[in-house]
């Protein structure tokens, strides 16, 4: 029985980093090749790219966290290519290379990160159409461009730093089309200065676009991406057309809390994050005793505040078992949170929820990609009078594919919502099952 | 043609690899993903209708770029590496 960490990312790397230096040494599960999460996604070791070039304003920080992996990788068990894919009180089950295992645990930090959040658009399963996340890490982690000619739309901070990235690094970006009016960004600015720095960043990735001729849109409605088999073209605004080969959108990211849902932890309805998230006390304990949630898996505040809130999960463990911790460190985190939060304030006010979206989008448009189920296709289930996000799940096949609704339920939960004429917190939360992700058939299992 | 374009990181050792029965290569740290779609524009048909797909995370979420390897297993292309003489076939999904 051990203590373990669920996620290498900045979250699960600082947790890990804070039992150690209180001598616990906790087994530290990640999914990823390397570790390092997603948004400082570290490279193959045999490639040449300085930390600078990947990673630009971020690579002091992205350096910090690599290392510290490996200091821990030396001192710790640390299992990378580890699928979680169901979790009981005192239990996980895992993954690896093609083996089952059951691991238990006394107590647990779940790390489980974020993907980006999605607002379908007709067109979005063609190939060349990757999520902002995705195009970044085809970027960093592999040294390739989605495209010759790439479009970047959707919103949020991601959208400016991936398109930025992508032209400094000899891409042809063709337009970033941003949601989000520019008047929201400047309404916004008061908020966004509790961090100068990091607006100043956002600020300095536009300014940087529109020096080289980028064409930046603000409040821009995406009607379609073209093609056949491919992407040949993009549409915005009336009927704008845009020659390009790829596209690269979001809106902004939505919490992995599948791992929580199954560990039984309560959940309540954030409106900052426009979704369901495991409750959690402000250390980082969940409603489920030595259960501990850090990091963007249990609402989205990015890389900085993941670290605060590992050290801090860390701390309120360490203090339950009974370990003494420095009393003054938990108070100097929140206090760091707390700004990091009302920034975060600031971000959802400068690119809101496009909450026209729903309203907005054809019924041919597919929303799920693994069942290939359409908006018509939800809104005739609620038609037929229902309205319960599970209940529609069961009736017409929507989140019920390989993704388990990563990508569309979201989107779904958009389209029900508006469809019946409920709030978007009225229809229900889409319950995850195990396993979490597909797994393999002829798995071994080992004791 | 090709979906992806490489930017960087193009001198590195080549790995041959074997894709729907030609021969084809990578470069040594490339995942399945990058290897296939900097020859070829997809990676999968969809289950229901057979459309090409080609991915869309790149971070193990979508489940959308599952390929099927020589021995049988089928991996997520975004996350395997590629290694020499790996043979992988793309599997044309299913028409209704």
């Amino acid at each position: 029985m051990s203590t373990v960490i669920v996620g290498a990312g900045p979250a699960g790397i600082r947790a890990a980093q804070t039992l150690l230096h209180y001598g616990i040494e906790p087994l530290l599960l990640d999914e990823g090749l390397r570790g390092g999460g997603q948004i400082y996604r570290r490279q193959p070791a045999n490639f040449k790219r300085s930390a600078k070039d990947v990673y630009g304003f971020e690579a002091g920080k992205a350096t910090a966290v690599h290392q510290a992996m490996d200091a821990l990788a030396e001192q710790i068990d640390y299992r990378p290519q580890t699928l979680v894919w169901n979790a009981e009180p005192g239990q996980l089950d895992t993954l690896c290379d093609g083996h089952v295992q059951r691991i238990g645990y006394q107590r647990l930090i779940v790390a489980t990160g974020a993907t980006d959040r999605i607002l379908p658009v007709p067109g979005w399963t063609l190939p060349g159409v990757f999520s902002l996340g995705g195009a970044q890490i085809a970027l960093k982690f592999q040294g390739c461009a989605i495209g010759q000619r790439v479009v970047f739309a959707g919103s949020g901070p991601l959208l400016y730093l991936i398109a930025y990235q992508y032209a400094k690094a000899g891409a042809k970006v063709v337009a970033v089309l941003d949601s989000a009016p520019f008047s929201a960004q400047v309404r916004a600015a008061p908020a966004l200065l509790r961090q100068p720095a990091t607006l100043a960043k956002g600020l300095y990735y536009r300014s940087w676009l529109s020096a080289r001729g980028i064409p930046v849109h603000s409040g821009a409605q995406v009607e379609a991406i073209h093609g056949q088999q491919r992407v040949d073209g993009l549409s915005f605004n009336n009927g704008q057309l845009l020659d390009c080969d790829a596209v690269g959108f979001g809106h902004a990211l939505r919490s992995e809390t599948q791992l929580a849902d199954l560990l039984g932890c309560q959940f309540s309805w954030s409106a900052l994050n426009r979704s369901w998230l495991p409750q959690r006390d402000e250390l980082g304990r969940s409603s489920v005793d030595g259960v501990y949630m850090a990091g963007d898996g249990a609402g989205i505040m990015g890389a900085d505040a993941a670290q605060l809130a590992g050290e801090l999960a860390a701390l309120a463990l360490l203090s339950d078992s009974g370990v003494a911790i420095d009393p003054a460190r938990p108070k100097q985190l929140l206090e760091q949170l707390a700004n990091i939060q009302r920034f975060r304030h600031g971000l959802e006010n400068a690119f809101p929820f496009p909450t026209q979206w729903a309203a907005d989008t054809a019924d041919a448009t597919l929303i799920c990609r693994c069942e290939e189920v359409s908006a018509g296709d939800i809104r005739q289930v609620v038609a037929e009078g229902h309205w319960e996000i599970n209940r529609v799940k069961a009736h017409c096949r929507v989140g019920m594919g390989r993704c388990q609704g990563r990508l569309c339920g979201a989107a779904a939960c958009e389209l029900v919502a508006h469809s019946s004429g409920r709030r978007i917190d009225e229809i229900g939360r889409l319950r995850a099952q195990a396993p979490i992700k597909p797994l393999p058939f002829g798995i071994e299992v080992d004791s | 043609m090709t979906l992806l374009k490489r930017l960087a990181e193009q001198d590195r050792p080549i790995l041959p690899f074997t894709l729907d029965g030609q021969p084809a290569s990578g470069l040594l740290g490339d995942t399945l993903l990058t290897a296939v779609l900097t020859q070829a524009e997809h990676l999968r048909g969809s289950d229901f209708s057979a459309q090409p797909r080609a991915g869309f995370c790149l971070m193990g979420a979508c489940q959308d770029c599952w390929v099927k390897l020589g021995d049988g297993r089928r991996v997520r292309a975004c996350a395997t590496l590629l290694e020499a003489g790996l043979v992988i076939e793309r599997e044309p999904g299913r028409r209704p």
